[in-house]
């Protein structure tokens, strides 16, 4: 187990710089996710921390060793890769051990190693077995085992779980965490999924464009976005936003599209007039009798709690109730965002304005 | 759309199926049908003809002259004949080295050719350009090349001041040999690369990678990865490889016809040489037969190369 260490790592293909400066501090130990939309360079990170990507400028270090110039294999990490990269001709017992054959441990050692992996992940039946002959949830588990034989510095997981159906997904995210939580190895995650972020994290690493968007836990990314791309990636449905103005005189207000006017708890300093983009998340909405008009368009429940799509001065916007209301489309509510947690950006830069 | 409901037809009737009927619908039959032109094709062209080429070797037939059934007395013979067992050694020898180099240099230039490197899509097409030629065109350049007197080899080499005189390729029988199977090399490699060429893009970069983080090098990358994955296509290319040089005929035949002294005799172009300059046809069937043991466990060997291996079975749902 190690800390790494990534500081302003820059990579370029050609001419074309796809990471502009990324630093991560990543403790000993700890879960981190690196997440965000196709192409935003966190798959890119993780091969430059494998080694499988050399680096443009920056550092990378493990431990206290900086890996820039060091072999792959020297690195001391193990990768699991998205479509599990599993040797065909080898069987179960063979592809885990295959590291430590090629370290020359002895027979038994390898032996030793394999079986208490399997028995981990709980793969002991399926050793003899080849990988053609796993249900693709049993791979996904072969993978890792790979991975927890060398008992590495570093975990490297790339977006393991695109390859499996939904109800797959759910359990192996909690498998995986649960062996982090077992083995305590230091590990990084990359996915573009914000569910399985915000679930396994420690720490989240929402990339975008090749920075690096902002870090923190679950949590802090949820409630304190520090701008609109992070407000907007992190929840699900997402925040809604609507464009519009803020007004101190007097009450301090955000004032909408269409005439559209709701409260906010205190007004950024110096803010009479400005262009705004007024957040709320679509649990954050109550009916109330002094909410602004909606038409609900769509109710879709789904049991454990109610999505409403409604037009609120012009924009769509979702909401989200545990309360089983009576809605019908084309119905009129009032719609109240709870003052106390609404988001306020920048139109312009997109930046977090309230605190 | 609307005319589907149009008058009711009048109710067929109903009748016992004729043998004929059967016949025209019946699947079975129906699959026999479908096989027919394949199946004649196949035995017109390649059954019959090996038929007759068997039994004209158990007769005493010559051109012009109806045989008469001699049972195995053509193969006494060339169980006797010291030029008969010296094709076969040839041929042995020549499907041997030219195989076994075939494959070195295929390999080699496949996995060169697999790697990023510039004009990669130019150089796979120069590769090709040696399958591309006719054969017998080759041969011919070949043949000057190697010529006594005008070989731009020895020319070179005298203007290097490397010899004296001229050598002597094809005149002297370790010269001929060298040069004969030099010829077929160079004209089959370029399948053996791009095929295997082919099968190493079917390997997924990705196993290369979790290899190179498993601490492989790159001699274990191929020893461990490469290799294993590779073998069922080794199988299939060098068993038409194999065929293919056992059966040569227009290199050899082009380039020095069987000579010097038999040296670069091959069964098939001894077999020609016999029957079709010789007339003598009965014998000529005979030593083309005697191949078909040959071809038949080099297929045999392949069979069981090419059987699934354990790791390719099941499901496939990947």
């Amino acid at each position: 187990m190690s800390s790494v260490q990534i500081r302003d790592v820059r990579k370029s293909f050609g001419n074309f710089e796809v990471l502009h400066g990324v630093s991560i501090p990543i403790e000993d130990g700890q879960f981190v996710v690196l997440v965000g939309p196709s192409g935003c360079g966190k798959s890119t990170l993780l091969r430059m921390l494998a080694g499988l990507e050399n680096i443009t400028s920056g550092t990378i270090s493990i431990g206290d060793r900086v890996v820039n110039n060091v072999q792959p294999k020297e690195r001391d990490i193990a990768m699991v890769f998205q479509n599990y990269a599993l040797y065909p001709h080898m069987t179960v017992g063979e592809n885990m051990g295959f590291s430590l054959k090629l370290r020359n441990a002895s027979s038994d050692e390898i032996n030793k190693r394999v079986k208490r992996a399997a028995e981990i992940l709980a793969l002991s039946p399926l050793l003899e077995r080849y990988p053609r002959q796993l249900s693709g949830g049993q791979r996904q588990r072969v993978a890792m085992g790979r991975a927890i034989v060398r008992d590495p510095q570093v975990f490297l997981f790339d977006e393991p779980l695109s390859n499996l159906d939904a109800k797959l997904r759910v359990a192996m995210r909690t498998e995986i965490k649960e062996l982090h939580q077992r083995l305590k190895t230091t590990t990084v995650y990359v996915t573009h999924d914000q569910i399985e972020a915000m679930t396994m994290a420690d720490k989240i690493v929402v990339m975008h464009d090749g920075i690096v968007e902002q870090m923190g836990t679950p949590l802090e990314l949820y409630d304190k976005p520090e701008n609109q791309f992070v407000a907007g990636f992190i929840g699900s449905p997402a925040m809604n936003f609507l464009k519009g103005h803020v007004r101190t005189n007097g009450v301090a207000t955000f004032e909408g599209p269409n005439g559209v006017k709701l409260p906010l708890r205190t007004a950024p300093a110096a803010s009479d007039g400005r262009p705004v983009v007024f957040g709320v998340r679509p649990e954050h909405f109550t009916i109330a009798d002094d909410g602004a008009e909606a038409e609900i368009v769509v109710v879709e429940p789904t049991g454990s709690e109610t999505q409403v799509f409604a037009k609120l001065g012009g924009e769509q916007v979702v909401a989200v109730f545990r309360e089983r209301h009576q809605f019908n489309p084309g119905d009129k509510v009032r719609l109240k965002p709870d003052p106390s947690v609404i988001h306020l950006f920048d139109e312009a830069t997109g930046k977090r304005l309230n605190t | 759309m609307a005319d589907i409901a149009i008058a009711p037809r009048a109710k067929p009737q109903l009748r016992e199926a004729t043998a004929w009927d059967q016949l025209r619908h019946n699947r079975n039959w129906l699959g026999f049908w479908f096989m027919l032109p394949a199946m004649g094709f196949l035995i017109f062209f390649l059954a019959y003809p090996l038929g007759l080429g068997i039994w004209l070797s158990f007769t005493d037939t010559r051109i012009g002259r109806v045989g008469h059934f001699i049972a195995t007395e053509n193969y006494e013979w060339l169980w006797d004949d010291s030029i008969f067992w010296l094709s076969v050694f040839n041929t042995l020898l020549y499907t041997f080295v030219a195989s076994a180099l075939k494959f070195a240099i295929g390999l080699y230039l496949a996995l060169l050719l697999n790697e990023n490197m510039p004009f990669k899509a130019m150089l796979r097409a120069m590769v090709l350009i040696p399958f591309i030629v006719p054969t017998v065109l080759s041969a011919l350049a070949f043949w000057w090349i190697f010529d006594s007197q005008f070989s731009i080899i020895s020319w070179s080499l005298k203007h290097l001041g490397l010899i004296s005189q001229n050598i002597n390729f094809l005149g002297d029988t370790t010269w001929a040999r060298i040069c004969v199977i030099f010829a077929n090399i160079w004209r089959g490699v370029p399948f053996v690369a791009i095929t295997l060429l082919a099968g190493l893009q079917t390997v997924s970069p990705s196993l290369y990678e979790a290899a190179t983080l498993d601490g492989a090098s790159s001699w274990q990358r191929f020893r461990y990865i490469t290799y294993p994955l590779l073998t069922p296509i080794i199988a299939v290319v060098m068993t038409f490889s194999v065929l293919f040089t056992f059966t040569d005929f227009q290199l050899i035949w082009a380039m020095t016809r069987g000579g010097p002294v038999n040296a670069t005799h091959l069964m098939a172009t001894l077999s020609y040489q016999r029957a079709i300059i010789a007339g003598q046809l009965g014998e000529g069937a005979a030593i083309s037969s005697a191949m078909i043991p040959f071809l038949l466990a080099a297929i045999m060997i392949s069979w069981f190369g090419l059987q699934r291996r354990k790791w390719q079975q099941g499901e496939s749902n990947d």
